[in-house]
């Protein structure tokens, strides 16, 4: 039986469970932003989702790890980022062809820690109505829940934290694989290759914290993808030629990322060929562009939010996972206008450059956990790429 | 669509009320003219004020011409009124009618639909779109179906195109049951085509609701994921929403092939259903079956996230988007996103099968269930708890209750265990539990079971969990209480914790309440809390915070409904329930339903002020109690569970509104009643009690065979019979001390032959009476009134005699102290009136008499009950219907091969159709025509009869014969009729005693109507259950006593006099 545990927000809020994962038997103390989650699948991925970094995770549904954790296909990164888990039940059984182990084991494996028989409606409706706020987790009896809020009060703050360096590549790295080039039991279903390897062209994505998933679906259109840290300087970037540059997800605040909104400034003035960019991305290129971004109350996270497309008024169903967001009336100084906008609270979920290239969106059109429906924005990104004008002599060299 | 365009919404029955309704509220909404067509009139679809015009006519082609006639609408909508409506609307198109009436079709169009639901042509399709389907062949002869079976192999799946619920399908193990799955399917079938599959049994079974708009837009509203695996059918199926044991990438993997299909099928806009398999070793994803309209399943998963699929695709047919319609839930949000929900969802079918005894209940791929009840919790294990709970079968849970074979003398075997988990029949998951406790692996029980390794965790969980609990037996309650919150959170009944504790249920319940261990309530809001929710839609769990609780500062007033639909309490007791609501609200109270089966309209949020979605025993109902403090409970109106519970919700306190429970037992317990009647001076049959065999006999002596027979404290007739001698009473007596230990057998007279009246009336606190309606049964007493075709107002019974009942039954009511409904059963005979019982609460027959006359006698109950006089609400004259009116059942037969078709004392039937007309044959034939038992106006009647009969029957042999009929006839009756000088008449050999036979002749279409009344000779009755299987299994009307066959000939007479005319409620009403 495992250690009775806490989780305490800052404002004093008190919620009760048990500890499994990680220092399930003691030693619990983790601190972090706790937000909320309504997808019904995809906690491995969302746990491996370097976007997650610094979050305490907590799921709306009711009962995790039923399917157990399946091998590095389902993986958005080499390992879970997420700092917990919060949830109601978490099952240590689990039933499915591709699972290697179950949920709790693959937690303790990685040192993640997890709280479960939590409250999770009332803790989410605590978020939704006060807002995201940081809170400390223990299975440490001794501690009062007022030192456990003090903690929490006292860790720094989602603004002006630059996460992406801590999840971002050390060295460069090129990536080959699609979806069905991994080998799995089963293929069909899976996103189909769309182009032939490599025939799209050359892309650098800019990895803040970049989602596997991303990657696949780059290479399945037939981009040869090439990865760069964060920090890259522009001329870092161009030295690999790029056709098509990709800002990739990643955690924190895009506001602190101060270094790459000024390679993107610099990169969108050089506008040597498409620039997209997805969630961090988007907002770092926003940002680079003049737009100005915010911490929402409680972010959007999860894989039924609808969003309207603007060019067509089509209403696509997105995986979603923010808590900052662009402002809407910030994109007036810019050279962007709207694309996408949030049919839930009409926030802004997506750009394009009124003149470049240039495109991106808040949502994650590479699901990874969540609906498929908007997987053509990689195909966008593919078309551009072939649009644009042949490299010139100079870059070619 | 012009704000004047009119449409026609044709209704089906129980799990389309819902749909329907919530259709026509949409449509009229946006100002559409919306023509109904429904036979149904226990639904709250044909109440007049829902549609602007109600057809309570027969869905058929012929019938709805004659309304488009009428009513010249501007289109049709058939995909929210189930299959019937579906292939109503087919015959349509393809008739050209539609065309010639220039009436679109909304929703789907004929190619849509005949892709859809041809199995060939689906095939096709999910090929087309890269998916895979079983390995199938489509024949339309048994020899083709040979050939299918030499290729594909056994086991195979048989399915029959175009049938309702699966009817006539099959899984084929061997040559002959694969021969006779091929030609009974090929009959069942419309179209004589018949599927025959490759076998995925054992493989994971899922489906997703999916709705899409005219600009593309599709959204899953809800996954439901089958814990029995394929093999059995998803309505006889324990499911659970949302679907736990994919992964997100399999999941995306159904959602896409849903999208896929959806728009490869072409359903441009509206609600679908789509059925996948999965093999659980390899992840091999193929596409079973889709439908594309609002299915039973939709009514589920709308009932399951709180999302009103019916109400939305209505919307989306008239050309909306999901995008301009609001998310009425969060009121916040727009309906084009996909609900996520942070709780679990049980659905357990309700089976009935003892009633129909013969008949093989395992369960394959047709549809056997007769209901089913939902419940939610947050996690799995509560909410199957209470989904067992909530199927009032006597199970509290997953045993721990006085159902517990376990321990008990009658405790399962090793072998009896592997039987049951190889073969699937209902209560298949009380055997994974008995299997567990025997010490079977979870790899055992899998293998045998085919249910996946999770859930099967789950029940093992639950095992475990009974150890702890039997580990403090004996030790008082104070020792373990936070043991008993953790059982609660496992969601536990304080029953099963008694159970299991040795301690009284009572005293838990003390206990855990002196402890602040008590329920707390959540919302469904389709959006796990994300948005603040408007809509009060509540489940119970346990050891969280509740949500809040609105307050309006009203009077608040607890409807207790009726629980999952079973063979004796179907929809006509949530119409009821519904109706009190209705008028409540109107009347300024707050009113709060709690149910718990999702196929109704009572379990709709917005049929109340709130509704919880909550097994109806005491302690699931005193928790809600004691969240809402209501000022009253109204208990008469859901048929015998919420009165089974009034005395101990009145003994805990409650206030239960209308007639005492004291007064209503006084009703329920013979001997009390028996000596109430004698005090009245009222006549009735001769009775006597007997707890036992010899007790019994004594009694029998007394009164003289035939008796009937029956346990106290039943519906629906359970375990009652007719016996003629000792031995049979023996059997009855040895059988039925099982069927309810704690009552007595009930042993009546049995008025042979006499006729049998319902009457049902209305009494008030001030001592007024109003007669509701009198209703004459067609068959003579001993046919079950639930089951009897029933005519109101009468049509043979002299004034005088109605007079003494009026009289009889308001006399019986002021004794009672009636404050609401009461329905008194008479029999007549040789101008004796003698009461056979009377039940002070609503009647199944309430609703069909409100439509019949115009008064909503469930609305005037429910507010009587509040304290109104029926003089206050101008209710004191008795109304006599308008027109001729046919109550007629509806019976399951075809999905109990085997069983034998006949009527009795026990009640077998699931529904009932209305024909109502200015003549009563024609009402009779549309009430024919609406049971599907259409009457042929020309052909030949086979007519034999027991001796006893076979005077009587000279009158309907002769009119049918001077009617243009051909008489087939036994030996017997043809010796008598020739004698009478009936002409036409063909002899034909009684079977055994020589061919052509008349199965033979059955067989070869050659009969058009049957008149046989059951004779006692052992031999013969099997051969006339042969003859009357036959004949249902091919729609042709039998009629098994002389009324039946006499007011069948009047219809018959009267349909070739000119053809059948229609007429909309309203007018009908407002004529009067």
């Amino acid at each position: 039986m495992s250690l009775p545990a806490r989780l305490v927000l800052e404002d004093g809020r008190v919620f009760h469970g048990r500890s499994f994962g990680a220092h399930a038997d003691g030693g619990l103390e983790t601190v972090a932003e706790v937000v909320f989650n309504t997808s019904h699948t995809g906690y491995q991925e969302v746990l491996t989702d370097p976007s997650y970094c610094g979050e305490a995770v907590t799921f709306a549904i009711p009962i995790l790890g039923v399917y157990g954790v399946a091998g590095d296909l389902d993986a958005q990164s080499a390992r879970p980022r997420a700092a917990a888990m919060i949830c109601r039940e978490v099952s240590r059984h689990a039933s499915n062809y591709r699972s290697k182990e179950t949920l709790p084991a693959y937690l303790t494996r990685h040192g993640i820690p997890g709280i479960e028989e939590i409250d999770t409606r009332t803790l989410t409706q605590h978020l939704r109505d006060h807002g995201s706020q940081l809170g400390a987790l223990s299975n440490d009896a001794t501690l009062t829940d007022q030192e456990l809020a003090e903690r929490a009060r006292q860790a720094p703050r989602m603004e002006g934290q630059d996460l992406a360096k801590l999840v971002t590549t050390q060295a460069p790295y090129s990536w080959t694989t699609g979806f069905s080039s991994e080998t799995a039991p089963w293929s069909d279903g899976l996103p189909e290759p769309v182009a032939e390897p490599g025939s799209a062209g050359r892309v650098v994505v800019v990895d803040f914290g970049v989602k596997y998933d991303i990657l696949r679906h780059l290479v399945d259109h037939g981009c040869e993808v090439t990865v760069v840290p964060a920090s890259s300087t522009l001329e870092e970037i161009l030295a690999h030629d790029p056709q098509g540059i990709f800002l990739s997800n990643g955690p924190g605040d895009p506001a602190a990322v101060s270094y790459a909104v000024e390679t993107v400034q610099r990169l969108v003035a050089a506008a040597p060929c498409p620039i997209y960019g997805i969630c961090l991305g988007h907002q770092i290129l926003c940002l680079a562009l003049g737009a100005k971004t915010h911490h929402m109350k409680f972010g959007h996270r999860g894989s039924n939010h609808p969003v309207r497309q603007a060019s067509s008024g089509r209403v696509l169903i997105t995986a979603q996972n923010h808590g900052f967001a662009v402002d809407v009336a910030s994109l007036s100084a810019t050279p962007l206008e709207p694309s996408y906008t949030s049919l839930f609270d009409g926030c802004l979920e997506g750009v394009r450059h009124k003149s470049l290239p240039i495109e991106s969106v808040q949502f994650h059109p590479e699901a990874g956990p969540g609906p498929h429906e908007a997987a053509e924005f990689f195909a966008q990104f593919a078309a551009a790429i072939q649009a644009a004008p042949s490299p010139s002599p100079q870059q070619a060299t | 669509m012009e704000r004047s365009a009119s449409a026609i919404v044709i209704g089906q029955a129980c799990e389309f009320d819902y749909s329907g309704t919530q259709a026509v509220k949409a449509l009229r909404e946006e100002g559409i003219r919306v023509v109904l067509v429904n036979s149904n009139p226990a639904t709250i679809m044909t109440d007049p004020e829902i549609a602007d015009r109600t057809y309570v006519e027969p869905v058929t082609a012929e019938v709805i011409e004659r309304i488009i006639e009428k009513e010249k609408p501007d289109a049709v909508l058939p995909t929210l009124g189930g299959q019937t409506s579906l292939n109503v609307a087919i015959e349509l198109a393809k008739s050209g009618v539609l065309a010639k009436h220039n009436i679109r079709l909304l929703g789907a169009d004929v190619d849509v639909i005949e892709r859809a639901e041809d199995r060939q042509a689906f095939k096709k399709v999910v090929e087309e779109v890269g998916l895979e389907s079983p390995f199938s062949v489509v024949v339309h002869t048994n020899e083709e179906g040979h050939a299918a079976m030499e290729t594909i192999g056994l086991p195979a799946i048989v399915r029959p195109s175009f049938t309702l619920g699966g009817t006539g399908g099959g899984i084929a193990y061997n040559r002959e049951e694969f021969r006779e799955l091929v030609d009974s399917g090929l009959r069942a079938s419309p179209r004589t085509e018949v599927l025959i599959e490759e076998s995925i049994i054992g493989w994971k079974e899922f489906e997703l609701e999916v709705v899409r708009d005219r600009n593309d837009n599709c959204i899953i509203i809800c996954t439901i994921e089958n814990i029995d695996a394929m093999g059995v059918h998803t309505g006889d199926s324990v499911t659970v929403a949302p679907s736990l044991t994919l992964s997100d990438r399999e999941y995306q993997r159904l959602r896409n092939a849903s999208f896929s299909i959806m728009r490869a099928i072409g359903v441009e806009c509206g609600g679908s259903n789509v059925q996948f398999a999965t093999c659980p070793k390899t992840g091999r994803m193929v596409v079973i079956e889709m439908n594309p309209r609002v299915s039973r399943s939709s009514a589920l998963a709308s009932k399951a996230t709180g999302f009103p699929i019916a109400r939305v695709a209505a919307k989306l047919a008239i050309g909306y988007t999901l995008d301009e319609l609001q998310n009425d839930i969060t009121g916040c949000t727009p309906a084009s996103f996909e609900p996520t929900i942070d709780y679990i969802v049980t659905k357990i079918p309700r089976f009935d099968m003892e009633k129909f005894p013969g008949t093989d209940t395992v369960l394959t791929t047709a549809m056997k269930s007769v209901g089913e009840a939902m419940a939610i919790g947050r996690t799995f294990k509560e909410s199957l708890q209470k989904a067992l709970r909530s199927l009032e079968t006597g199970h509290l849970g997953l045993g721990l209750d006085r159902k517990d074979r376990w321990g008990t003398p009658e405790q399962p075997n090793r072998q009896e265990i592997t039987e049951r988990l190889a073969r699937p029949k209902p209560g298949r998951l009380f055997f994974v539990r008995y299997a567990f406790k025997a010490g079977f692996t979870l790899d055992e029980v899998q293998t045998l079971s085919g249910i996946d390794a999770w859930w099967l965790g789950e029940i093992r969980q639950l095992v475990e969990f009974e150890e702890r609990l039997f580990a403090v037996r004996g030790s008082e309650l104070d020792s373990f209480t936070p043991l008993i919150l953790e059982a609660k959170r496992l969601g536990y009944a304080d029953a099963q914790i008694a159970h299991a504790t040795h301690h009284e249920e009572q005293a838990v319940w003390v206990h855990r309440i002196a402890n602040g261990i008590q329920a707390c309530y959540r919302l469904v809001d389709t959006c796990a809390a994300e948005f603040a929710a408007k809509t009060p839609y509540f489940y119970s769990t346990w050891g969280e915070q509740s949500d809040d609780l609105p307050s309006t500062g009203k009077r608040k007033i607890v409807i207790l409904g009726g629980g999952p639909n079973r063979i004796g309490q179907g929809i006509e007791f949530d119409y009821c329930c519904i109706h009190a609501a209705m008028a409540l609200r109107e009347d300024g109270y707050e009113t709060i339903m709690i149910n718990s089966n999702p196929e109704t309209v009572s379990t709709d949020y917005d049929t109340s002020d709130r509704l919880y979605f909550e097994p109806l025993t005491f302690e699931d109902v005193m928790g809600v109690i004691a969240r809402e403090e209501p000022d009253g409970v109204i208990v008469q109106l859901g048929g015998q569970t919420p009165l089974n519970l009034a005395l101990r919700l009145q003994a805990a306190g409650v206030k239960i509104l209308g007639t005492s429970p004291e007064d209503i037992h006084r009703a329920e317990d013979r001997e009390q009643f028996s000596a109430l009647l004698d005090t009245l001076q009222i006549e009735q049959p001769e009775s006597g009690t007997a707890f036992t065999f010899d007790e019994a006999l004594q009694v029998a002596h007394k009164i003289g065979y035939p008796l009937m027979v029956r346990p106290s404290y039943v519906l629906g007739g359970r375990g009652m019979s007719v016996v003629h001698d000792d031995e049979q009473l023996r059997t009855y007596v040895l059988a039925a001390t099982e069927i309810s230990p704690d009552h007595p057998v009930l042993i009546d007279q049995y008025l042979d032959d006499a006729l049998e009246v319902d009457v049902d009336l209305l009494a008030d606190a001030s001592g007024a009476v109003v007669i509701g309606g009198i209703l004459e049964h067609i068959e003579e007493a001993g046919v079950h009134s639930g089951d009897a075709t029933c005519a109101l107002p009468p049509y043979t019974i002299p004034l005088v005699l109605m007079n003494r009942m009026r009289a009889a039954s308001k006399k019986l009511a002021r004794a009672l102290k009636v404050r609401g409904l009461m329905n008194v059963q008479f029999a007549v005979k040789e101008d004796v009136v003698y009461v056979i019982e009377a039940n002070p609460r609503a009647s199944r027959t309430v609703p069909f008499i409100s439509k019949a006359t115009g008064r909503p006698l469930a609305k005037l109950a429910a507010r009587i009950m509040t304290g109104r006089t029926l003089r206050e609400l101008d209710a004191l004259e008795e109304i006599v219907p308008p027109r001729f009116t046919i109550k007629k059942s509806v019976f399951p037969w075809n999905r109990f091969p085997g069983c034998s078709v006949l009527l009795g004392p026990e009640m077998h039937s699931t529904g009932e159709v209305m024909g109502i007309d200015r003549e009563f044959g024609a009402a009779f034939a549309k009430a024919q025509s609406g049971a599907s038992e259409d009457l042929r106006p020309l052909g030949s009647v086979f007519v034999t009869v027991r001796d006893a009969d076979k005077r009587q029957v000279i009158y309907v042999a002769k009119k049918l014969s001077s009617l243009g009929f051909e008489i087939f006839a036994t030996r017997g009756t043809h010796a008598v009729l020739e004698r009478h000088g009936v002409i036409n008449l063909r002899h034909i050999h009684k079977i055994g005693n020589g061919r052509p036979d008349a199965i033979d002749l059955l067989k070869n279409g050659e009969i058009g109507m049957i008149v046989n009344t059951p004779s006692n000779d052992r031999r013969t009755k099997d051969h006339e259950r042969e003859i009357r299987a036959l004949a249902v299994a091919r729609g042709i009307p039998c009629f098994t006593t002389i009324p039946a066959a006499a007011a069948a000939v009047s219809a018959v007479e009267r349909l070739l006099a000119r053809p059948l005319e229609v007429e909309a409620l309203q007018d009908v009403l407002a004529a009067h």
